[in-house]
């Protein structure tokens, strides 16, 4: 193996790296919020530290790839779409943190009644299930798995859609609830923003294995 | 039609070179093995593939300086400007006038800088002393040293640094006003500054000529050419737009190429 073609694995085992533990972040997030565990919740927010490091290590290894092998064809796509993958992920895992800081800043649960009415659990594992479609496309370069992503993301969009109405009828039934439906509502947003950027990661896989831009294309 | 037939005036234009069905042997050695190619005008063609593909080969054809080589025979047609340069009753001092060469080492004459570029002039048995300094002034200051050399004219042009030769060797091939230039690794034996000139020089002189390079520097061809030529094995595996072979080629040979990972 090559210098560049060593370097380029180091930066591939990275992004694996921060695929897993974002993925980690999100499902601890959603352990800690539905059983409002404060310690598990204090723990993805301890974590986010490393999050950002490993964000960090990739940004400076991509420069640094591109800097000393000016990379081209296959290559120069691998390292533009590592970047805005990695990119997205941070961001999921910003989001980990933003419900795992509910779990420790406001005492309260949230009813379990709610939580059923939204199909919250539903949405989660939805998006469990992208996450794992992304991480098997990242790891064996395959297109399809990755594709699988973009009809998933349109349940956690009905999800995120119904939410509204749903939760506007909990509260009208029961206005002692209002902040804990407040939180969950804004917790769905946040999952269907997580949603998109697993879209966008997809995407960026199938620009770097097909040459294929997918973006914006895709009806509505 | 598509958004890049809009905007590339030169896909209007018929081509400046024709190349039909191309073969050639030295001898029983087959170099190139049956290779078709149209070059627009005022573009940069660059030629790339590893050493003994035949990309050397295929460029000296166009001034037709394998003929001297034993054994050299040709098959299959080669049209500039609409005529078949391989046709029996060609003038090949005419034909290289209208094409230049370039080296890949600097080949100044062991003259002066201004007989230098005045020599290919000279020999066309032109005597008109002013019209000869005009030209040879046009030519330098094209090449962009005439800055650097202009009261310095009777200097010998072995004096001179190696980029400054090789620019040298630029305006000698510019004076005689050709429409195409042959370039054959032309800053391999340049430092970075040098060779950083000769491409800016190569980006202004398109306006005016066809150039077509023959370089090892995979990002020299990225960052000058607007077609590359990929050859393998006496084979031209790919031809395309530079942007097009750069970021995702149609072979995966070439990408195997380009990306460092044979050759």
């Amino acid at each position: 193996m090559d210098n560049a073609s060593y370097q380029r694995e180091i930066i591939n085992h990275a992004g694996l790296d921060m695929l897993n533990l974002s993925l980690s972040q999100l499902e601890k997030a959603k352990e800690a919020f539905l059983t409002h565990d404060s310690d598990l919740a204090e723990e993805v927010i301890n974590t986010e530290n490393r999050v950002n490091a490993l964000d960090i290590k990739i940004e400076k290894d991509c420069e640094k790839f591109i800097a000393l092998y000016n990379p081209v064809a296959i290559d120069l796509r691998f390292i533009m779409a590592i970047r805005k993958i990695n990119f997205d992920l941070e961001r999921i895992a910003d989001h980990a943190y933003g419900i795992s800081r509910y779990v420790v800043d406001v005492d309260k649960s949230i009813p379990k009644h709610l939580i059923k009415a939204v199909e919250f659990e539903k949405m989660y594992e939805t998006i469990s299930s992208m996450f794992d479609n992304i991480i098997e496309a990242f790891e064996n370069k395959n297109v399809k798995t990755a594709r699988k992503v973009f009809k998933k993301d349109k349940i956690v969009d009905v999800i995120n859609v119904n939410s509204f109405n749903i939760i506007e009828e909990e509260i009208k039934k029961d206005n002692t609830i209002i902040a804990e439906a407040l939180i969950l509502f804004s917790v769905v947003k946040k999952l269907e923003r997580v949603g998109d950027l697993i879209k966008n990661v997809a995407e960026e896989i199938i620009f770097y294995i097909d040459a294929e831009v997918v973006k914006h294309k895709r009806k509505k | 039609m598509t958004l890049d037939k809009i905007i590339d005036p030169a896909l209007k234009k018929v081509p400046k070179i024709e190349v039909k069905d191309v073969k050639v042997w030295y001898s029983d050695f087959n170099a190139i093995k049956g290779i078709s190619m149209d070059i627009k005008p005022n573009t940069v063609t660059a030629f790339i593939g590893p050493s003994g593909c035949g990309k050397s080969t295929f460029l000296r054809l166009f001034n037709r300086m394998n003929d001297y080589i034993d054994g050299f025979k040709l098959d299959g047609k080669i049209k500039i400007n609409g005529d078949n340069i391989y046709k029996k009753k060609i003038n090949i001092e005419e034909l290289r006038k209208e094409i230049g060469m370039v080296f890949q080492k600097p080949n100044p004459f062991p003259k002066s800088i201004f007989d230098n570029v005045a020599y290919g002039l000279k020999i066309q048995g032109i005597n008109d002393k002013k019209f000869i300094a005009e030209r040879v002034e046009k030519a330098l200051k094209q090449a962009d040293l005439w800055n650097e050399v202009k009261d310095d004219l009777k200097k010998s042009a072995l004096s001179l640094s190696g980029g400054q030769q090789q620019r040298l060797c630029i305006a000698r091939t510019l004076a005689v006003e050709p429409s195409i230039i042959l370039m054959d690794e032309p800053t391999s034996a340049l430092d970075p500054i040098s060779t950083a000139k000769i491409e800016e020089l190569i980006f202004e002189l398109k306006e005016k000529y066809t150039i077509i390079i023959v370089t090892h520097n995979m990002q020299q061809a990225s960052r000058i050419s607007d077609y590359t030529a990929f050859f393998y094995l006496g084979e031209l595996i790919e031809f395309d737009k530079t942007k097009k072979i750069f970021t995702n080629p149609e072979k995966q040979q070439t990408e195997n190429y380009i990306t460092g990972r044979f050759g």
